[in-house]
């Protein structure tokens, strides 16, 4: 018993120390961001910057009830507030108030609440526990697919609002699950499809399949014994190709290039599998399968681009991407941010001095393009100080979360660390113009009340389980 | 505890690692190194407001008041900032309907969502006040003050030209211009804009995204202040100018009055014309599409551009040569029976007297007389050969400023044609013409082409008896600014005056001979003034013949050179010799005093007629 006693010592303070740091800056930059002469005061609760202050101080409150709690309170209770938000996701779709087109928030009188926010630390909690279950494993593919649908669940509620942007953030927790032994294959496959997918927007297909079908070629080349065999085979996929293209101009096959391409992989490949299956050679069959995935994914890319993604969304890709440029239209956002960072210069304009955050050029000035106030305020120097910051909290988490003795922290840590470290690259990089514009705010920094809780919860309940964490063996 | 893949938290360091690196080397690259970032960013805060000047007056010789500015105002929009408004009370107060408003708003998008452009332009002073009161109920809307012309007579459209809009040529030419600015395109708007246009100012303001003004830049120490444009004065008089057009009422033609002594334009007329009025604020391009597509081209400056034989004008001239050259005498005698027959050659001539002396050739216009003239000119034994004869007449016309431009301030004028040697050498081959072969121009036909400019110009000559100054619109300006010198440098005939006096002694019998003296100009008599005038006839092979009148007033003070061309008019004493005595006793004695004569070339209708007897065949 005399352990529990020692919950002030075992309580990291330097991640505490950075968070009230962040959480101040962010303060001071809202007040920069939102500057409204006639109310001049920072606790003026008509403005933006005085109701925040009111939220840092409810924060502050919920920080400290978290940590009377007993830490195990969040373990046993960890899917009931899984399956609470799940409730809550669901009825914001009925009774959630429409605002821009998405159904985000509960409205009651001057009470809003975002309930996607909260359903960040509940999953984190609810992987936790099922990742920590006894003999568990991610070798097996089921439990692959349970993990995966935890995961799934609040973010596709999330994606009826519609909230994109929220709904990314759980693509994040694959990072918990590679830490914890999924095949790195799956995070392979992930990264190349997403490289796929935006090459497919920039290059020409004849050069994509070209490329791939060469790749295969020389990897089959360079691994396999019987070089004799690899070069009958490709004789086989020659062949199978002429006869293909000689059939579609005597029939005047009204057909694409592209099918007959995809045609003769798919002829050929079954000589293929009939070989690979007789002479057992699985890997050499599974690189044939990705080969005609991806090329199969090159051309899915094109229709889900154009018939799943919503006409913004493919702007801001384009734009992103240097397919199109439109200063005025939908890159107006990134061009205005770069400019109130890039005008920033090393030491940047002085507090209350910045005129493209003051004069609103700067969307969301104080939510999610509040980085731009601290570039063009602070400068360089600024903006390396907030970027130095937040690494720190993330490598001091990762520390922590390594630092845990039970499956359950160990994993609660890392879904902290996967979330955070998702909306802190995805926000900062979103404003100098490294990724496409996703609306999720910078956490602790950004103005909102749900927001800013919900990350004090998320990472509360991680520094509480910490504080604890020799209680357990 | 053991766990296998506690060595994949270093992959995870790495990587985050790798881009929080990332991220500070592109921070440095948008903070530190590009700088581009910091222009835009002045451009997003700093509005240039530019100042528009107004533009210089136009007055006439008398000091009135032609052309001044109204302003106007061009209604504005910034698409991203419109929002719901009541566009039914919106299209009301601008007369629009709902699809021209959407067609408008919808372009402005098309230009850009977040600059302003323009929605509609020059919308009138009383739907700006009302406007104004309601403009905060329509958001993304402003109005920008901008400066019309406008004009106290419906007259001299072609003198005063007219201001539009700049092109992208005129802002490639000059980098002073923006897009929106005004520039004259022709006229005097266009030969003095640089005068009248004044000096753009520009203000620097802060404004923050939805362009509201936050303040001046650096309290106002890098604005400029808008000089107003020059006002000017021209030769014009505007009463005789109005008194012109009047007279040239349906009827197609051209008056140009000018002031012998100073070459100042007193009077440019071209029928039809058109009320300058027409060409300005929204309705320009409209009205101007309509003009061009007229048949009567009221849009063709005739005094400048129309060229035209000068007919039997011409034999003064011929008659000048002649006696400079001593190859005539003013007591030199032709015969003529009818015309004028020389191997084979026949040129008619009307019933006179004969033979006649040289001012009774003129005072008659015998074309037989002419032709001898012409032929003695050409034939000169000095010269030795016909080809020499012509150069050496040639020189003489081209001293009147015939076949070549004057560079006027006027603009659009043409040069007419004049032969040269070579044309016919050409036609004809060098040894292949006579004397003979080109007698038609001894009485201003053939292939002689003069416009009605020259024409008056070369009156004005015979009026100071041997020189002109290059005519011209300005008189002077506000400025005091130095005008062309070219415009008080006396142009020299090379031709002694006492020839000119027996020409203008011919000139004036033929105005102001006896009844049944052979006077054919009678037409052009004033009463108390002596006019010196001379028809002519300019040949058309499409129809009626032009009517033309030169003339000169008074005889011994020359006060006004007037050169009148009414087309399809048939002789020139028909109609151009009556209109001259009006347009002369106008400006001479400001009163008509034969009201029944003016009514008769008032009511005169040589364009309907025309069209009415076309449509009862």
């Amino acid at each position: 018993m005399t352990r529990r006693t020692n919950i002030w010592i075992n309580t990291d303070w330097i991640t505490i120390a950075i968070f009230v740091l962040l959480v101040f800056l962010g303060w001071i930059n809202i007040y920069s961001a939102e500057y409204n002469e006639h109310e001049p005061g920072i606790v003026n609760l008509s403005e933006r910057y005085g109701k925040q202050m009111i939220w840092i101080l409810a924060a502050f409150t919920l920080a400290i009830i978290i940590f009377i709690i007993d830490a195990r309170f969040y373990m046993y209770f960890s899917y009931f507030f899984y399956i609470g938000v799940l409730l809550l996701l669901l009825a914001v779709l009925i009774f959630g108030k429409e605002i821009h087109g998405s159904r985000s928030w509960f409205i009651l009188g001057d009470f809003r609440f975002q309930p996607s926010e909260f359903a960040k630390f509940a999953t984190g909690l609810a992987l936790a526990q099922f990742l920590s279950s006894p003999n568990m494993n991610l070798k097996t593919i089921k439990n692959v697919i349970k993990a995966l649908l935890i995961i799934a669940a609040p973010a596709f509620l999330i994606f009826m609002q519609p909230d994109t942007g929220s709904t990314l953030v759980y693509a994040a927790l694959v990072i918990v699950l590679y830490r914890e032994g999924i095949s790195p294959i799956y995070v392979f496959m992930v990264i190349i499809l997403g490289v796929l997918f935006v090459i497919t927007l920039i290059m020409n297909k004849t050069a994509i399949i070209t490329i791939l079908i060469s790749a295969t070629f020389i990897y089959y080349m360079v691994t396999h014994q019987r070089k004799k065999d690899v070069l009958i085979g490709a004789g086989i996929f020659i062949v199978t190709g002429s006869l293909l293209s000689l059939i579609r101009l005597f029939l005047q096959w009204d057909i694409n290039f592209y099918f007959i391409t995809i045609l003769t992989l798919i002829g050929s490949g079954l000589v293929y599998i009939l070989l690979a299956y007789r002479y057992k050679l699985m890997k050499q069959l599974l690189v044939y399968a990705f080969l005609v995935g991806s090329v199969l994914f090159a051309f899915s890319v094109d229709y889900v681009f154009n018939n799943v993604l919503e006409d913004h969304q493919q702007k801001r890709i384009n734009v992103l991407l240097g397919i199109e440029s439109d200063p005025l239209g939908s890159g107006y956002n990134v061009n205005q941010s770069k400019i109130a960072i890039g005008s920033g210069g090393f030491w940047g304009k002085g507090f209350l001095r910045g005129t493209q955050t003051k004069f609103n050029f700067v969307p969301e000035q104080s939510t999610d393009f509040i980085f731009c106030t601290v570039g063009e305020e602070w400068g360089f120097i600024g903006s390396a100080v907030m970027i130095l910051l937040f690494a720190a909290l993330l490598f001091r988490l990762l520390i922590l979360a390594e630092r845990q003795r039970t499956h359950f922290s160990r994993i609660y840590g890392y879904a902290v660390f996967s979330i955070l470290t998702f909306h802190f690259l995805v926000n900062v990089g979103m404003t100098i113009g490294l990724m496409p514009v996703i609306g999720i705010p910078l956490p602790f920094i950004s103005y909102g009340g749900s927001s800013l809780w919900a990350f004090t919860i998320l990472l509360f309940i991680f520094l509480k389980i910490d504080a604890t964490r020799t209680e357990f063996l | 505890m053991k766990n296998q893949y506690v060595s994949r938290k270093y992959v995870v360091g790495s990587v985050l690692f790798l881009l929080v690196l990332l991220y500070l080397v592109r921070l440095f690259y948008l903070q530190v190194i590009d700088t581009s970032y910091r222009s835009s960013a002045s451009n997003n805060v700093l509005r240039f407001v530019t100042q528009y000047p107004a533009r210089g007056l136009i007055y006439d010789r008398n000091g009135e008041l032609l052309v001044y500015n109204e302003a106007a105002y061009d209604l504005m929009v910034i698409p991203s900032q419109t929002g719901p408004m009541d566009t039914a009370d919106f299209c009301a107060v601008l007369d629009l309907s709902l699809e021209e408003f959407n067609a408008r708003l919808s372009r402005a998008k098309e230009y850009s969502r977040y600059t302003s452009s323009i929605f509609l332009s020059q919308i009138s002073s009383t739907n700006y006040a009302v406007l104004q009161e309601k403009m905060y109920k329509f958001p993304g809307f402003y109005v920008q003050a901008r400066t019309l012309r406008k004009y106290n007579r419906a007259n001299a459209a072609h003198v005063l030209g007219y201001v539009s809009e700049v092109e992208e040529s005129d802002i490639q030419r000059d980098p002073y211009y923006n897009m929106g600015d005004y520039i004259g395109k022709s006229g005097v708007e266009k030969k003095y804009e640089s005068l009248l246009r004044g000096k753009k100012g520009v203000q620097i303001f802060m404004v923050d995204v939805h362009n509201q003004i936050k303040g001046s830049y650096l309290g106002g120490r890098r604005d400029t202040v808008a000089v107003v444009g020059s006002d000017l004065t021209l030769t014009l008089d505007a009463d005789l100018q109005a008194y012109g057009e009047q007279l040239m009422v349906n009827k197609i033609g051209s008056i140009v009055a000018i002031e012998p002594a100073t070459g100042e334009v007193l009077a440019l007329v071209s029928a039809p014309g058109y009320n300058p009025s027409l060409l300005v604020g929204r309705a320009r391009s409209n009205q101007y599409a309509i003009l061009e597509k007229d048949t009567l081209k009221p849009l063709f400056n005739r005094a400048l551009m129309a060229q035209y034989p000068p007919g039997s004008t011409f034999k003064t001239i011929n008659a000048l040569i002649g006696l400079n050259e001593q190859t005539l005498f003013p007591e030199t005698e032709y015969y003529c029976d009818l015309g004028y027959y020389a191997r084979g050659v026949y040129v008619g001539c009307h019933l006179h007297n004969a033979p006649l002396n040289l001012i009774q050739g003129i005072q008659n216009s015998c074309n037989a007389y002419f032709c001898n003239v012409f032929r003695r000119i050409l034939d000169n034994p000095k010269y030795g050969s016909v080809r020499e004869g012509f150069v050496a007449w040639r020189n003489y016309l081209t001293s009147f400023g015939f076949g070549s431009r004057f560079g006027s301030d006027l603009t659009g004028e043409l040069p007419g044609f004049i032969p040269e040697l070579s044309y016919y050498d050409r036609y004809y081959g060098e040894n292949g013409w006579s004397s003979l072969t080109i007698v038609s121009m001894a009485i201003g036909q053939g292939e002689l082409l003069i416009t009605p400019f020259q024409m008056a110009n070369m009156t004005a000559s015979i009026a100071n008896r041997g020189f002109y100054i290059v005519p011209h619109i300005i008189k002077s300006n506000a400025d005091g600014q130095d005008m062309d010198p070219r415009f008080s440098e006396k142009q020299i005939i090379p031709i002694d005056s006492s020839h000119f006096e027996t020409v203008i002694e011919g000139m004036d019998l033929a105005v102001n001979g006896l009844p049944g003296s052979g006077s054919t100009a009678r037409n052009a008599k004033v009463p108390e003034i002596i006019v010196c005038g001379k028809t002519g006839t300019a040949e058309n092979p499409h129809g009626e013949d032009h009517s033309i009148f030169i003339a000169f007033a008074p005889k011994h003070d020359p006060q006004i050179a007037i050169a009148v061309y009414v087309e399809n008019g048939g002789f020139g004493n028909t109609y151009a010799a009556p209109i001259a005595g009006l347009m002369i006793e106008k400006y001479l004695t400001k009163h008509i005093t034969r009201t029944w004569f003016e009514e008769y070339i008032l009511n005169t209708d040589l364009i309907h007629i025309d069209t009415t007897n076309q449509h009862m065949d």
